[in-house]
């Protein structure tokens, strides 16, 4: 209400009020209210307009206040205003409910039809029924009031009290300019001039009348604490002064007037960022046609991944400059580098820059290292199967074949003719013709059987001495018996025709037979990994055989004998051990560095050894040297199969399964300073690779610069 | 045995390097601080030899530092300022929370700030070695200075980039240093020789940037800060050594300019006089007004032999040089409104040409378009309603042609509405070997002053030529290769089969006697096989790690041998399809 009075106190003046109050004369009391409120506020909006935006409770002291201090012309209101504060005093706690305008009927705001069957209609403030009147008016009543009252169209019907007002004539103008939504005081203007208090104007006088306060004239005492909080902090250096604005920024000068040339040990192990590539033609705007992506090249960069792309863009052609777009990663390159700067380790590389040519070691022309096989003169055709094995005879004018489709052969060398072919019942594995040139005999490993053959192929001097040297133990004791696993037995009837002479039963499958070099003792391989009978040595003219070792070493591969001395050479998976036979006892041990051995031959000086792996390598021993290999020679492509020496001539062969016959010159000098010199010579291509096999035998020929080599495809070549 | 037992990773390389996060602590740094700290000193990580030694046996990823370089950091005053900063934004922060507002503006109008003069003086000790490094620089600022003055970074540090690139193409001009321009499809590439120093950068095409999400600026801004710091000091020793004015003034012989800033206030200042100077119309002034400065002439040494043979070289590359420099001299251009015109301007005018614009394009332009003494229009569009007879319409690409061939080249190729002839890189050096596009032997050819044959049979005839010529290189490079060795090999071992077969069945059959036919031996072909033989048998006895490095470097070649075929090949099947469709058009 107050609130509310406040601010229609400051629109209306106070004519307005009386006259208001004097039209709600039902309303009396509320409005006498209204209007004692009105006044102060009045009063107050006038003079203390200023002090208006404090709080309500200062607003009436003030108003009090002021109330004494006020011209002549006031002191009647002040008066009636004396009278009207003691009424307002009585008035105030008569009813609480402000919002009760309508306090004559106490009934509240109910529906009047709870009345309906009642002779009142509710209660006055005494606490006394309100009777409605005696007699109600009905409709004829009512009609006949609207014929005949002149009053009835400003008559109103009051509910509360049940009796009808007729409004006087201000009253019906108040609610017609109600209606027309225009105030309800006649003489208030609403387009009163405003007075500027707040301007920016300074005026003379003040707006209040009122003495400055005391506060005005002492100091404050926050503030004085607020400034020496500040004057402290100051001190402390907790509060700077404001910095000078020096504008560091874009201001240059002549950084490198005074150049010194100190440098620093910084600078020199400084690496500078290496620059940007610079743009190909790949990059330009309009590139010439070729440097263009075709569909596939396009379709593979975009599946790349995009640190495997050769060009970070597709090249792209535009007909004008005109149609150039902005590059989209460019802001991401600039991106990049920075990082690079700052992110990647830097390190000086150095660059090979050499010419390949002088990485090519200069060896001695194969020219000036002649004789050696050059062309492949010879083919020898006949076997069906693959040849395994193949061996010279001693004079050179045999050749010896031994092939998987049970056959062994024999050729004459010059010719390529085969003059004897000798079924042997199984694949032959290994074939070896007897060193010794006085006698004419062939070693034959087929399963678990050695057949000794006589080809009959020489003199008749040297046939019969093979002969004797055969049947020489015949009549000795029988030896056979000593060592139970192997049998001595004689070949008999058809097989006897045919050459086969000898057969030695081994207890399991023969891999390799080997001749010692005078032709008497005969070594056998039995590769099995589970047991220590891996090696047979046998002696020839006593027909005995006997187990070197007694235990087991690693799965032999293949053996060998010292071609002078009483060595014996066996190579297991990837070590070769060389036994002394005489002391029997272990003189060495050379480590391959391979995986697997395959095969292996000995200079027929007796102090190099070389030996073919699976593994693609041919390693060179040099006895006197190391244990390790002197050189590893990785020529092939393949497995190795076969390595040779030749007895004369300083040459030695490998053969593998790239279908290739290497031939190399390995000198070997007497003096033991020097180092033999290996030198390949030749490469050999004749046999076709069948079964993915290619060369599986080669051997020397025993006098001419010759090499044979035995292939899948079930021939034997002759190289000279 | 006595002494102490030595511990493990005390010393050696262990001691020498430092990860990256106890590098941090040691600094007492926060990452981003410390990643500032080594963009803008330029250190960089190190990658030790062996790894896990100087990781204390462990093998997880981590980066290194040398110890000397972060020691070296600790004595950095910028660390300190890093501090200050960070207090800054603390108290800052604690302002905003208590909102008290009088207090963020005190805290704000102190923010530290800090100067990296001092860091440019140290890294480059040297002009030259500011020099040197410049490239990143230039390609920085041109890129800051094209973005947006809204966000990603301060609008200062844009202005400050447009301005210092501004100042850099004025030195360019001013010296006539520039010697390259490539338009690729990622921007404009120009190299100039500064000092003896070939710098290149990169410029984007005009265009409003969409800032990809996966970048960090705050990365680039470092670097930037950096790159405008070193910019601005080389762009002051640079227009010093020219007796320029620096910050540049536009010569006021013309046009009296009311001089109401005194010689403290920087020109760059108001924004107009920028606009002015970057329209790159007029020329700087200097401190020392002079006429044209006399070259200095190469003195003439009494010399003999090899040295007199590179000395006219020289001599010869110099006037070439000079020729070059003053390539549009006398010319008069007129850039029509689509094309690029600051990079076009700056081109004509870094050779000497004369070039204005519409009025409505830029400030700065000197003549109209009805101007009679203009001789070239640069235009790119397909046509144009009104031409004049006396000057040449042609489109952008041949000045930046003309440029990289240091000649005036034909303007038949370049007019309106032609197809141009591709645009190549000048920055591609060909070696022996390497494929060379025809258009780059039709300019080398040009440039030595040989006129190409008009008529466009002759042109065909001469492609045709080439083809064959290429057709022939292929084959010879084929014979040189291995795999045709092996085919003569294979062929011959053929031959021999025959022979053999012919026996084998000779001896099945009846022995027959044919009369034997003559092999004709090339003698100089079985030389060369058994020089290759010999050759081949020789690389088989390398040793393994020769060998290695032999294959690798062989490995190479071949592959560059491939591509320069495949491109030549894709060039004549291009041809090839053109000529149909002409021929198709004929008919």
């Amino acid at each position: 209400m107050k609130k509310a009075g406040g601010k229609t106190a400051l629109k209306r003046s106070k004519e307005g009020d009386e006259e208001q109050n004097q039209i709600f004369n039902f309303n009396r009391k509320p409005a006498d209210e209204d209007k004692d409120d009105d006044l102060s506020d009045s009063e107050d909006s006038v003079y203390s307009g200023l002090e208006d935006s404090g709080s309500d409770s200062e607003e009436e002291e003030g108003s009090d206040e002021e109330e004494g201090s006020d011209d002549d012309d006031d002191k009647m209101k002040e008066k009636k205003e004396g009278e009207v504060s003691e009424e307002k005093k009585k008035d105030e706690y008569e009813h609480d409910s402000s919002d009760e305008e309508d306090i004559r009927n106490t009934v509240g705001n109910i529906p009047m039809e709870w009345y309906k069957d009642f002779p009142h209609i509710g209660y006055n403030l005494d606490g006394k029924k309100i009777y409605k009147p005696i007699r109600n008016k009905d409709e004829l009543d009512d009609f006949l009031d609207k014929m005949e009252n002149p009053e009835y169209w400003r008559t109103v019907h009051d509910k509360q009290t049940g009796s009808d007002i007729v409004l006087s004539d201000d009253q019906v103008e108040l609610v017609n300019r109600l209606q027309r939504g225009q105030f309800g005081d006649v003489n208030f203007n609403e387009y009163e001039p405003m007075v500027e208090f707040f301007s920016s104007d300074v005026m003379i006088h003040p707006v209040t009348n009122r003495p400055a306060d005391k506060r005005s004239f002492i100091p404050s005492l926050t503030e004085k604490e607020k400034v020496s909080k500040l004057v402290h902090a100051i001190k402390m250096g907790w509060i700077k002064p404001r910095r000078v604005e020096d504008d560091g920024r874009g201001r240059y000068y002549n950084l490198w007037a005074s150049e010194d040339s100190s440098i620093l040990a910084r600078h020199k192990m400084h690496l500078p960022a290496p620059k940007i590539p610079l743009p190909g033609h790949h990059e330009s705007y309009n590139p010439p046609p070729e440097y263009l992506f075709t569909d596939e090249e396009r379709a593979l960069w975009e599946q790349q991944d995009p640190a495997d792309r050769k060009l970070p863009f597709v090249p792209r052609k535009y007909s004008s400059l005109r149609q150039v777009p902005a590059f989209s990663q460019f802001i991401h390159e600039r991106f990049e580098r920075c990082l690079d700067l700052y992110l990647c380790p830097r390190q000086r590389k150095m660059r090979v820059n050499v010419n390949p040519e002088d990485l090519i070691p200069q060896l001695p022309k194969p020219k000036d290292l002649q004789p050696f096989p050059t062309t492949r003169s010879l083919v020898y055709r006949g076997h069906s199967g693959l040849v395994r094995s193949i061996s010279v005879s001693p004079s050179g004018q045999w050749l010896a074949s031994g092939s998987d489709d049970g056959s062994v052969r024999f050729w004459e060398v010059c010719s390529s003719r085969c003059m004897k072919t000798v079924q042997v019942g199984g694949a032959v594995k290994s074939v070896a013709w007897n060193p010794n040139p006085s006698v004419c005999l062939l070693a034959v490993a087929l399963d678990s059987v050695v057949l000794i053959l006589s080809p009959s192929l020489a003199d008749k001097q040297v046939i019969l001495s093979s002969e004797r040297l055969l049947s020489a133990q015949q009549e000795g004791e029988e030896p056979a018996e000593g060592n139970g696993s192997v049998v001595w037995s004689e070949a008999e009837g058809e097989e006897l025709n045919q050459g086969l002479r000898l057969k030695i039963q081994h207890p399991k499958a023969v891999h390799q037979v080997v001749w010692h070099a005078k032709g008497d003792y005969l070594a056998s391989v039995m590769p099995d990994n589970t047991s220590h009978l891996q090696v047979y040595i046998h002696q020839l003219s006593r027909r005995r055989s006997q187990n070197p070792f007694s235990r087991n070493k690693g799965l032999v591969q293949c053996v060998s004998f010292h071609p002078i001395r009483p060595y014996f050479f066996v190579a297991t998976q990837r070590s070769i051990r060389i036994y002394n036979l005489v002391k029997q006892e272990m003189t060495k041990k050379l480590q391959t560095n391979s995986k697997w051995i395959s095969s292996m031959a000995v200079h027929p000086g007796g102090d190099h050894v070389i030996c073919g792996s699976y593994d693609c390598k041919l390693s060179w021993f040099d006895l006197d040297l190391s244990t390790k290999p002197y050189k590893m020679l990785r020529h092939h492509k393949k497995a190795v199969r076969g390595v040779a020496y030749h007895r004369l001539y300083p040459l030695f062969a490998s053969a593998s399964d790239d279908g290739s016959v290497i031939v190399c010159h390995g000198t070997v000098y007497n003096d033991l300073l020097q180092n033999p010199l290996i030198v390949p010579v030749k490469v050999l291509r004749g046999h076709v690779m069948t079964h993915d096999l290619g060369v599986l035998d080669v051997t020397f020929h025993p006098t001419q610069p010759w090499v044979f080599s035995s292939g899948a495809d079930a021939t034997i070549c002759l190289f000279t | 045995m006595g002494g102490l037992q030595k511990k493990k990773f005390e010393r050696g390389s262990a001691t020498n390097y430092i990860t990256r996060n106890r590098a941090r602590k040691k600094l007492q740094l926060s990452l981003p601080d410390f990643r500032r700290l080594c963009i803008l000193k330029g250190i960089y990580p190190h990658e030790p030899k062996h790894k896990k030694k100087v990781n204390k046996g462990s093998t997880a990823p981590r980066t290194f530092y040398l110890l000397k370089d972060i020691r070296f950091l600790l004595h950095e005053p910028i660390v300190g300022k890093f501090r200050e900063y960070k207090i800054f934004v603390r108290k800052l922060k604690k302002a905003y929370g208590k909102t008290e507002w009088s207090a963020v503006e005190r805290v704000r109008e102190n923010k530290p700030t800090y100067k990296l003069d001092h860091i440019i003086k140290e890294r480059y000790p040297t002009f030259i070695d500011a020099l040197r490094d410049i490239d990143d620089a230039l390609c920085m600022c041109f890129l800051f200075s094209t973005f947006a003055r809204t966000g990603k970074c301060h609008v200062q540090t844009i202005q400050l980039c447009r301005r210092l690139t501004v100042e850099w193409m004025n030195y360019v001009i001013a010296s006539r240093s520039l010697r390259k321009v490539f338009l690729s499809i990622k921007g404009i590439y120009y190299q100039a020789e500064v000092m003896g120093q070939l710098i290149t950068w990169v410029v984007p095409y005009q265009f409003s940037h969409d800032h990809p999400v996966d970048v960090d600026y705050r990365v680039m801004a470092t670097f930037t800060e950096l790159y405008t710091t070193l910019l601005g000091f080389v762009s002051f020793r640079l227009y010093s050594s020219l007796n320029l004015v620096y910050p540049p003034k536009l010569d006021s012989n013309g046009e009296s300019e009311p001089k109401e800033e005194s010689e403290d206030d920087y020109a760059m200042n108001s924004e107009s006089y920028l606009e002015k100077l970057s329209a790159l119309s007029a020329s700087l002034a200097r401190v020392v007004s002079s006429a044209d400065e006399e070259e200095a002439q190469l003195d003439q040494f009494p010399s003999e032999g090899e040295d007199m043979e590179k000395m006219e070289a020289r001599e010869k590359e110099l006037k070439q040089q000079e020729a070059q420099k003053k390539l549009f001299e006398g010319l008069k251009f007129y850039l029509n409104r689509e094309v690029p015109r600051e990079s076009l301007a700056f081109v004509i005018r870094c050779f000497g040409g004369q070039v204005s614009w519409d009025k409505s394009v830029c400030i700065g332009s000197t003549y109209d378009v009805t101007d009679e003494t203009i001789t070239h229009q640069i235009i790119d569009r397909p046509s144009v309603g009104k031409q004049y007879i006396n000057r040449y319409y042609i489109q952008p690409q041949w000045l930046y042609d003309c440029v990289n061939a240091k000649i005036l080249l034909p303007v038949e190729d370049y007019f309106l509405g032609v197809t141009l002839p591709p645009h190549l890189s000048p920055f591609v050096e060909e070696k022996e070997g390497d494929y060379v596009p025809p258009e780059k032997l039709k300019m080398m050819a040009l440039q030595r002053g040989e006129k190409p044959g008009n008529e466009q049979e002759e042109d065909e005839e001469e492609e045709e030529e080439e083809g064959e010529q290429e057709e022939e290189e292929e084959q010879e490079e084929d014979d040189n290769g291995d795999e045709e060795d092996d085919e003569e090999e294979v062929a011959e071992e053929k031959n021999l089969k025959k022979m053999e077969e012919q026996r084998s069945q000779g001896k099945s059959l009846h022995v027959k006697v044919t009369p034997g036919k003559l092999k004709v031996e090339n003698k100089a072909r079985l030389e060369q096989e058994e020089k290759a033989e010999e050759k081949r048998l020789a690389i088989m006895m390398m040793k393994k790690k020769e060998k290695y490095l032999y294959d690798k470097i062989m490995f190479g070649k071949k592959r560059k041998v491939r591509e320069a075929n495949k491109l030549a090949a894709k060039r004549k099947t291009h041809d090839d399809a053109e000529k149909a469709k002409k021929k198709k058009a004929r008919k």
